[in-house]
């Protein structure tokens, strides 16, 4: 699991990175902005919080964390968000599958929130899967701060990523062609 | 015997342009089960060429999942590759570029252009585009396919969502009935599908287009029982 704890005077830097992908997911960045669930963040020991805020139009209000507050900033896009992925210590993300199983592999504790106005809801079915399997927690905006303060990440439970010989076997055996 | 006799009249008396026409309905139905039937069957390959591959992009989630799969497949039997991805999806077809890269690197053959093609196509249906309005553009995307499949011709096709890859594999199976071409349609539905399969998905498996059906979570195949469960690809 990412993210130091060590106890040597210093504060070590503990990053919560929120990310919504491509979409426009405002009520996320809403609640992630919400006093809150930056006060628990911050008692949870979390030090600073990066949004990528997509194609929302809802500005999170910056801070530079003084007075022990929560280091907060935000962009809209990156080409790559595995840096921010990799040097987190807790991602918030979207249902999006890409960003969930990039995150997973990582090995990252990640909390998906759903987005519940999109019209084609499926993608709440795999975070449900996954949290359920405790791969991950699974939230909606509105219950954001009651997942944070409930939280035990050493109860999550490493994801395996999957393999593709399976299928790669089984569509080689239709064909005809052998086994290797 | 009068009316053995008038029995026999009445069947002359039908337009003899009618009943060629049911006759091949009849031969259209019949060819139509019977590509169906061969479909659900393993090949047999006997001469273990290599098969031309279609590779069917979605976007984002779908592309990823497919290019995994692509990794796992042996590049020698599934060559020619052609890679088709929706005009409005710059993304997947440079990731494409990247692995057929790294294919060549490993080979070193240095012959991407041979080994690999790069396509893009109309889209039927754009992510949270609405039913009714889909229906127009379908038929565009459908007559632009069509095209592309002329051209293409492939024995394999791999697809895996959205909307991108039905009129694609709608053709491939008219070819079948045709007789112009016979290509095996393997469909894998997205991991994000854990308890009803996509809208492609399901049409391909009502319509029995896919010769196979993968899906990445067990309960998925207990609802759809002609589907082959394969674990997770991510």
């Amino acid at each position: 699991m990412g993210g130091g704890d060590r106890d040597n005077g210093v504060k070590p830097h503990k990053t919560v990175f929120v990310t919504v992908g491509t979409t426009c997911f405002d009520a996320l960045v809403k609640a992630v902005d919400t006093r809150e669930v930056k006060e628990e963040l911050s008692r949870k020991g979390y030090t600073h919080l990066l949004i990528q805020m997509g194609r929302g139009s809802y500005i999170p209000t910056k801070s530079a964390g003084e007075d022990g507050d929560l280091t907060v900033d935000y962009f809209t896009f990156s080409s790559s968000i595995a840096d921010y992925l990799k040097s987190a210590s807790l991602v918030i993300s979207h249902a999006g599958s890409g960003s969930i199983f990039e995150t997973l592999r990582l090995g990252t504790p990640l909390i998906v929130v759903v987005n519940e106005d999109l019209m084609d809801n499926h993608q709440s079915e795999l975070a449900e899967e996954l949290a359920e399997r405790k791969h991950l927690l699974y939230a909606h905006p509105q219950t954001l701060y009651q997942t944070i303060e409930g939280m035990n990440l050493e109860t999550l439970i490493p994801y395996v990523p999957g393999d593709a010989r399976p299928v790669a076997k089984v569509i080689n055996r239709f064909l005809g062609f052998p086994d290797d | 015997m009068e009316k053995g006799n008038s029995c026999c009249f009445s069947i002359m008396m039908v337009p003899n342009s009618i009943v060629v026409l049911i006759a091949i309905n009849i031969i259209i139905v019949i060819r139509i089960f019977y590509v169906i039937h061969q479909s659900s069957k393993p090949l047999r390959n006997l001469s273990l060429e290599p098969v031309s591959t279609l590779i069917i992009l979605g976007s984002g989630g779908h592309t990823a999942e497919m290019l995994n799969l692509i990794r796992g497949l042996q590049k020698n039997r599934f060559t020619p590759r052609v890679y088709v991805a929706a005009s409005t999806d710059n993304m997947s077809l440079q990731k494409a570029q990247v692995l057929e890269a790294s294919v060549v690197d490993q080979t070193g053959a240095g012959k991407v252009k041979e080994a690999a093609q790069f396509m893009q196509i109309y889209r039927s249906r754009e992510v949270g585009q609405s039913y009714l309005t889909s229906v127009g553009t379908t038929l565009i995307a459908l007559v632009h396919a069509l095209f592309l499949m002329i051209k293409i011709r492939p024995q394999v096709i791999l697809c895996n969502g959205p909307g991108t890859c039905f009129p694609l594999c709608v053709i491939a199976f008219l070819f079948k009935v045709l007789g112009v071409r016979w290509s095996s349609i393997f469909y894998v539905e997205s991991i994000a599908r854990v308890r009803r399969l996509s809208l492609s998905g399901l049409l391909l498996y009502k319509l029995r287009i896919a010769d196979l059906i993968f899906v990445q979570w067990p309960q998925l195949q207990r609802k759809y029982p002609r589907t082959n469960y394969v674990g997770c690809l991510m």
